[in-house]
């Protein structure tokens, strides 16, 4: 990889963020992990990366989805992967595939949380077209 | 880009046609929104048209003229309310009365568009109509998935249950794959956090055992004259290792109370938690104060602490399960979102009630009331 992908990745677990910066960094990805939607949002602010995964449920319920639209609203072109474990576990869908949905949540890829830090690569990987 | 339908209900053809031709090529843009907002206007002469064309089509903005020459525009407004339609609605008037206006507001109109209006009043409004509309369906979206997640207990125990093992098992992965080295000090936090990540678990585990027991597992065999000093003394006694560590004081005084018939694990559960919650979520150093008062009717448990408190709307949602107020302040405090909620049905189980005051960072006093004549005549179950 010649260039060097800088990944914005925010959740409230603070051992789920450690593994996954901590996998990502050994990949060669240069991570900004922070654990609140208020800190991804000072990042936001001040740095432009090149994908960012954010959690669904930190402060707020909905801290993932605002920060989604804070992201897009800054760098639109920047894709943003939301994770959360809601939806297996209560059978909420947010479908992104679902014209509705797709109006008010602006991520390009929904995952499942829990999801092993060697897949979310893969789909990183796949987001960013290297 | 999305469409909005917009109805515009008026006896006069040229406000209804200049409506259509000024909306007919307007958009708003939201920085919110990633895509423009445009209008197909739909028309009515009458109410009962109107109605009619509500529907059928389901508009997502209404533009109401009061005056109209069958029903009046705020009975169109009313059956709208009745029929909890998701409809934003704007009165256009040329001369509201203060009456009319105070009704149709009462109903639920948020915008007065006044009669004769020029294009851009109508756009304006138009425009702000739109953003609340669109942010009106969202935050509603969120509440419906929001309650629902509440009501499956099942589903979000599991999930407060996997969280913990992910994080377990990542640590193990990573010792496995030896992913920091051969050395098994590079690991030391990874095990001290799944420790602590089992501890946790351990809790909920505790807290749900609780929890199914004041549920589903009430015997009158087990009710006796219980001494509520030893209680609160035994929960203190409970929670004094945390409590030193975060150098909290308590304060206890009980008043004219000897003994009281009662299950004792219920009084245990409901000072357990309100006396290890008064330590978790107090400051270093700060103070709790426990008052348990017995007058003839009832008795009385206050349990007041110096800590970080909560705001009106954190305080709503403190008594449901699994909730658990998120924030900065909170955020290193490890709890099951259960506690709470399990001291409710038992204050509920002997007809009591349980009060919170608090004030964001001055701390909170949870007060719980129990009559004195109900505790020999249990309800026996939930």
């Amino acid at each position: 990889m010649s260039k060097i992908y800088t990944v914005l990745l925010a959740d409230d677990d603070p051992d789920y963020l450690f593994q996954v910066a901590f996998y990502l960094r050994k990949a060669g990805f240069e991570v900004m992990a922070v654990e609140s939607q208020a800190e991804a949002e000072q990042v936001i602010a001040k740095v432009k990366p090149d994908i960012a995964v954010f959690d669904l449920m930190m402060e707020s319920d909905d801290s993932g989805f605002i920060l989604c639209y804070k992201i897009k609203r800054k760098y639109p072109e920047v894709p943003v992967i939301l994770a959360t474990a809601v939806s297996r576990e209560t059978g909420i869908t947010f479908g992104l595939s679902g014209g509705q949905d797709r109006e008010w949540i602006r991520a390009d890829l929904y995952l499942e949380k829990g999801v092993r830090p060697e897949q979310l690569e893969q789909e990183i990987r796949k987001l960013l077209k290297i | 880009m999305a469409q909005l339908k917009i109805l515009v209900v008026d006896d006069e053809p040229g406000i209804r046609s200049g409506v259509s031709r000024i909306l007919g090529n307007f958009h708003v843009t939201y920085p919110f929104m990633d895509e423009d907002y445009t209008f197909n206007v739909l028309e009515a002469a009458t109410g009962e048209e109107g109605i009619e064309i509500i529907d059928r089509e389901m508009p997502d903005i209404l533009l109401l003229d009061n005056k109209l020459p069958g029903i009046q525009g705020v009975e169109v407004l009313e059956y709208v309310r009745k029929k909890n339609y998701d409809i934003v609605v704007a009165m256009i008037t040329s001369y509201a009365s203060i009456d009319v206006a105070v009704k149709a507001h009462n109903d639920g109109a948020i915008d007065f568009i006044p009669k004769p209006f020029t294009p851009q009043e109508l756009k304006a409004s138009i425009e702000q109509i739109t953003k609340q509309q669109y942010l009106r369906r969202i935050t509603h979206k969120l509440k419906v998935e929001g309650r629902k997640v509440r009501f499956q207990f099942l589903s979000v125990l599991s999930h407060e249950l996997k969280a913990p093992l992910n994080a377990i098992e990542g640590y193990l992965r990573m010792m496995q794959e030896r992913q920091m080295g051969d050395s098994l000090d590079e690991y030391a936090s990874a095990i001290e956090r799944s420790l602590q990540r089992i501890e946790s678990m351990r809790n909920l585990i505790m807290d749900l055992l609780d929890f199914t027991k004041v549920s589903f597992e009430r015997q009158m065999e087990k009710m006796q004259n219980v001494n509520l000093k030893e209680l609160v003394s035994m929960a203190v006694v409970t929670v004094s290792p945390y409590a030193i560590h975060k150098d909290i004081r308590f304060e206890s005084s009980v008043n004219g109370c000897e003994t009281i018939w009662a299950d004792p694990n219920d009084f245990e559960i409901i000072l357990n938690n309100l006396i290890s919650n008064a330590v978790k979520y107090n400051k270093p150093g700060g103070t709790v104060t426990i008052s348990v008062d017995c007058s003839e009717n009832e008795f009385t448990v206050s349990v007041a602490d110096t800590g970080i408190g909560m705001n009106n709307d954190e305080r709503q949602m403190l008594f449901e399960e699994f909730s658990r107020i998120r924030n900065d302040k909170t955020r290193n405090i490890s709890g099951s979102g259960l506690g709470l909620s399990i001291v409710k049905k038992v204050v509920d189980l002997y007809h009591g009630v349980i009060n919170v005051e608090s004030a964001p960072d001055r701390g909170s006093v949870f007060t719980v009331i129990i009559p004195r004549s109900q505790v020999s005549n249990l309800k026996t179950g939930i």
